[in-house]
């Protein structure tokens, strides 16, 4: 195979001579061909992984603007000062957990509720599992057009629905509340039906003795649920709350498309810090501004994920208590 | 495919004895099927279960009628009361409209060269890198692993003021390699990879072609890339669908004039065209090719995701 010595980054091993007794290029070899394996993910990693990631803190602390990236003005805590006089930060800041909320625990419960139901024996499980998923496989920007389009104020289905039971047309763009809801439902659409899967796949490795012997002590199904079957999938509830709860810090493209305002609506009703942090950046120029708010999204990463394991923590010890 | 399709899932917290055995893909492979160890707890699903999760599936599925009625009307359709719910006549028309108007024609075939060349190098650069942490000794394994998971966690989106900064340095703004290098950058594939090696490949077989005298990129060829195949296929089917529907970066590094699919929804959306059918008939065609591949391969993305969920 001539394929494998042009292709790999591999040692030209014909050159070597002695070819078992390992020459000292060979053993030199031996020990840092692996680096040669990672050098590829890790070269890009580095470059475009890593030190954007690292380097935020620092664009942070310098005033940059759009047009002229290069050029640097040493700016210290200025950026975060300016961030935390500015009301629209502190909305951005509160729709981020109000919208976090609002679509985070309808969809975890229904997923829930979803893997429950596909765990039993079912006919056609495999076009049932594939038919939730169906949600994500779309783009945020597709499925936040046609939600757009639902929800449209004077001719939505929604409304129209809404009126048929008798229900007055809502302001599904300029009313705080049912905007967010809107923004909500795309996010809760999309992810439901994956997070359902995610339970499945914890569930299914729930051993079945557990079961069998609830059985035998004459549980009924709701309580093997809640004594078997959430116990079980504890870790992986824990692990679905945190890549919500991250997901959520992060919501861009719907607020942006729901009605292609930057803003995030007429009087910023639904503007998430993601929202915020791109039109500081490119809609009004200031580049280490944006960085700011990058930097303050993590740290809240950073105590949600904190306050969700102490959480977490507490309850089991609180169970093992028991 | 012979190998297991599911050998992440036993290193899983939650699941110290059993890999995920629900898939199909497992079933082909003649693992013995839990069913019939699982009839004791597993109840037959009646009518309530079965009308619930139908209910499910048409949720999930009505938008994408809902695209298909929209895309085919015209805009004054969109706006009568009571609304249409039948497709209509106008999706060529429109389909003709969006083209035009948002060369989305354009966009299509760079998202094809985007995604294509992120699903390439990811699993290429993943398979690599997984096989030498999953198989190879090297100084530093431990820490650069725990630096590669560590970051899995983190959304790229806060690194993309000083990534946009460089790549205005590289002159690189609006241009396709914009989007692709960075999005060549994969801890979950490196991780899902090792996991998949770790599972699949005996240490034993790598030890016979040693002694065979074969060279560690021979290994890698021969051995490790078949063994390999149905996890880089799964990791690739998953790269390809979050590269095409990538949205924040490409919206960032690209413009109207070299557009992605996603780029041209958002330019869509952003109020320029006001036709709501040619917008949906734009969304219609952003989305097939991807719901295409998830019509062929869907149970393999369901089995993909269900593997990746239990060693989280």
């Amino acid at each position: 195979m001539t394929l494998t010595a042009s292709q790999a980054p591999a040692p030209p091993g014909r050159t070597a001579p002695p070819r078992r007794r390992g020459s000292a290029p060979r053993r030199a070899w031996r020990t840092f061909s692996p680096y040669a394996y990672l050098a590829p993910f890790f070269t890009l990693f580095a470059a475009f992984g890593l030190f954007p990631l690292v380097y935020t803190a620092y664009v942070s602390l310098y005033r940059v603007e759009l047009q002229t990236p290069g050029d640097m003005q040493w700016r210290g805590f200025g950026n975060y000062t300016a961030l935390l006089g500015d009301e629209y930060f502190w909305l951005a800041l509160r729709n981020t957990f109000t919208i976090g909320v609002l679509s985070t625990v309808p969809q975890l419960v229904m997923a829930l509720g979803l893997a429950h139901l596909l765990n039993y024996r079912l006919r056609g499980r495999t076009f049932l599992r594939t038919a939730i998923l169906l949600p994500y496989a779309t783009s945020v920007a597709a499925a936040t057009l046609v939600f757009a389009q639902l929800f449209g104020s004077d001719f939505g289905l929604v409304n129209y629905v809404l009126g048929v039971v008798g229900i007055d047309p809502v302001d599904w763009q300029n009313d705080t509340v049912a905007s967010q809801i809107a923004v909500s439902s795309i996010v809760i659409w999309r992810w439901t039906g994956y997070n359902a899967l995610i339970y499945l796949a914890g569930m299914q490795s729930i051993p079945n003795e557990l079961y069998e012997a609830a059985a035998m002590d004459g549980a009924s199904r709701w309580r093997q649920f809640f004594h078997v079957t959430l116990p079980g999938l504890r870790p992986t509830i824990v692990f679905t709350v945190v890549v919500s709860t991250i997901g959520a810090t992060q919501l861009f493209g719907e607020p942006l498309l729901l009605e292609g305002q930057i803003s995030g609506g007429i009087s910023h009703q639904y503007q998430t810090l993601g929202l915020y942090m791109y039109e500081q950046g490119w809609g009004f120029f200031h580049l280490g501004r944006a960085a700011a708010i990058a930097w303050v999204m993590f740290l809240l990463i950073v105590v949600l994920v904190g306050v969700n394991a102490l959480i977490a923590r507490r309850r089991s010890r609180k169970e093992a208590g028991r | 495919m012979t190998a297991p399709i599911a050998p992440a899932a036993a290193s899983a917290p939650a699941a110290p004895a059993t890999p995920p055995a629900g898939d199909p893909a497992a079933r082909r492979t003649g693992r013995p099927r839990r069913g019939a160890s699982r009839a004791g707890r597993t109840l037959h699903a009646g009518p309530v279960a079965y009308t619930i999760l139908i209910l499910a599936v048409l949720v999930s599925a009505f938008p994408f009628y809902w695209t298909i009625v929209a895309a085919s009307r015209s805009n004054a359709d969109l706006a009568q009361v009571p609304p249409a719910l039948l497709p209509g006549p106008n999706l060529m028309r429109n389909f003709e409209a969006v083209l035009e108007e948002a060369d989305i024609g354009k966009a299509l075939l760079n998202s094809l060269i985007v995604s294509g060349s992120i699903t390439l190098g990811t699993v290429l650069c993943c398979t690599l890198a997984g096989f030498a942490f999953a198989k190879l000794r090297f100084r530093g394994r431990g820490a650069l692993l725990a630096v590669t998971v560590g970051t899995m966690m983190i959304p790229p989106q806060l690194g993309v003021i000083p990534l946009f900064m460089l790549i205005a340095e590289l002159g690189w703004v609006n241009q396709l390699q914009a989007v692709i290098l960075p999005g060549l950058v994969s801890a979950f594939g490196v991780f899902f990879m090792r996991q998949y090696l770790v599972q699949s490949l005996p240490d034993e077989l790598i030890e016979a072609a040693r002694v065979d005298g074969a060279s560690t990129a021979r290994i890698f060829w021969s051995i490790v890339v078949p063994v390999a195949r149905p996890g880089m296929a799964v990791l690739g089917l998953l790269t390809f669908m979050a590269a095409w529907n990538d949205f924040f970066w490409p919206v960032v590094a690209l413009t109207s004039s070299e557009p992605t699919v996603q780029v041209a929804l958002r330019q869509l959306g952003g109020g320029y065209v006001h036709d709501q059918s040619v917008i949906m008939a734009g969304t219609l065609l952003g989305t097939l090719p991807v719901l295409l591949v998830f019509g062929l391969l869907g149970r393999q993305i369901v089995g993909g995701i269900m593997q990746g969920a239990v060693k989280g």
